[in-house]
């Protein structure tokens, strides 16, 4: 083999790489965020008595579950604009992925909704709590709690997916990656070291999650 | 010059159609053979053959499929082999593939009760026997949901390819919209061409696990239990 390794090089560049791992974790985060809120509603559209509540939200699931994430991308970056709604990249990659967390987490929170049983409900309304209250106490948390697992899973697969963002020139870690090597050429070194900063974030994350379970739910199963 | 989006270009995507689906394939089989591998590793009585597939399973699992593509892309041409889409596509596809399909098999192999495994070792079948003749045919059956519910990943999966320049339905989309300028459209049609490819197997497989589950059996095939 000719070629010749030149990790050194990599030092050379690491605050540009901490930079997009910031990014990349930054971008996670308000995912995280609002596509779980987006599933919450999508999951109390799911189990609404309206027909037409379940068949939109049915429709948003199943169609962003069955196509690729790179093509809703394309779609929201290249196609919203037709319709008039010009969005810069990092502001359609973060829809982006709202949009696709958001359906996964739907079917995630519907399941725990789901095992939440019946008794409770009646037995919150027989306590006098108002609908809200019920939905708040008895319903979301514990449901949250039983698929806390899966929710966590999912995460970490929409924070590697956002890799995928770079394609539109997005700002995280696989954008910052590809302008290094447009510069210097070292595509395997940069994209190993890029491969292994996300190993890292993923374990970070499972940790986190690990920690925040055992954290939260715990403590309010404690109290419930 | 700007072409029409005619329905000679609609054809042309969906004639890509074939190149996405035969890579799927190719990291389904490719997936499954090593997948079983791991799988089969990954319930071994001793200890390195479980960490070694503990390792692959937390390595794929936990980085980016784009980023699985690219190394596999620019590894083989640091090996001195020219730099080949469908190569690196394949092969990074099978990869990702195994890892997932390795971690579900898993699953399906120790949701085998224990009462099977004593019973094949009371046989003396010896350990490859007892896998082959006793527990995987009985894990293969509740194996089946599952994957072909991974199937889909596999199809969306392959959609990344065209970053590296394999000219699958992704890749073409990107050519004819090059050509059209009409990305609504075009990344439409391709999302619909996705979705009648992905939404009949995600049904299936929805199908096949309320079927097999227990609790969705008629009550008068429970109460003869």
């Amino acid at each position: 083999m000719s070629y010749v390794f030149q990790f050194g090089i990599v030092w050379q560049e690491l605050d540009k790489l901490l930079l997009g791992t910031w990014l990349t974790l930054r971008l996670s985060a308000f995912t995280m965020v609002l596509g779980l809120a987006v599933g919450i509603l999508g999951a109390l559209g799911k189990s609404s008595s309206s027909r037409v509540l379940r068949a939109i939200t049915h429709g948003y699931v199943e169609a962003v579950r069955n196509t690729p994430f790179l093509v809703q991308l394309l779609l929201v970056y290249l196609g919203l604009p037709s319709l008039g709604l010009r969005l810069t990249p990092d502001q359609a990659a973060l829809l982006a992925m709202v949009v696709n967390l958001g359906a996964y987490a739907t079917e995630i929170v519907r399941a725990g909704i789901e095992s939440v049983p019946r008794g409770q409900i009646e037995a919150g309304r027989a306590l006098g709590l108002k609908p809200h209250q019920i939905f708040r106490f008895v319903v979301i948390v514990p449901a949250l709690r039983t698929v806390f697992p899966a929710l966590g899973s999912q995460f970490i697969l929409v924070m590697l997916a956002s890799s995928v963002v770079s394609v539109i020139s997005a700002e995280e870690l696989t954008a910052v990656t590809d302008t290094i090597i447009a510069r210097n050429f070292r595509s395997f070194e940069f994209y190993f070291v890029a491969t292994g900063i996300y190993l890292a974030l993923s374990l970070a994350f499972q940790a986190v999650f690990a920690v925040v379970d055992r954290l939260l739910f715990r403590r309010w199963s404690a109290h419930t | 010059m700007i072409r029409e989006f005619t329905l000679s270009e609609a054809w042309f995507l969906v004639q890509a159609v074939r190149w996405t689906v035969l890579l799927a394939i190719l990291a389904f089989v490719g997936g499954g053979v090593v997948g079983l591998v791991i799988a089969v590793l990954r319930v071994s009585r001793r200890r390195l053959p479980r960490a070694v597939a503990i390792a692959y399973i937390k390595l794929f699992q936990g980085t980016p499929l784009l980023m699985q593509l690219y190394l596999v892309y620019f590894g083989a041409s640091l090996l001195g082999l020219q730099a080949n889409a469908w190569l690196a596509a394949a092969l990074g596809l099978t990869f990702y593939t195994s890892a997932f399909l390795g971690e579900i098999w898993r699953g399906c192999i120790q949701a085998i009760p224990r009462g099977q495994w004593d019973g094949a070792r009371a046989l003396a079948l010896g350990p490859m026997l007892e896998l082959r003749l006793v527990i995987l045919p009985q894990a293969f059956r509740i194996a089946i949901p599952p994957t072909v519910g991974f199937m889909v990943q596999v199809l969306k999966g392959t959609s990344l390819a065209s970053i590296i320049g394999f000219a699958e339905l992704t890749r073409t989309a990107q050519m004819v919209n090059n050509a059209t300028f009409r990305p609504f459209i075009v990344y439409g049609l391709v999302a619909l061409l996705y979705f009648l490819l992905c939404w009949p197997l995600s049904a299936y497989s929805r199908w096949l696990e309320r079927r097999l589950d227990p609790v969705h059996l008629a009550p008068t095939k429970l109460a003869v239990q």
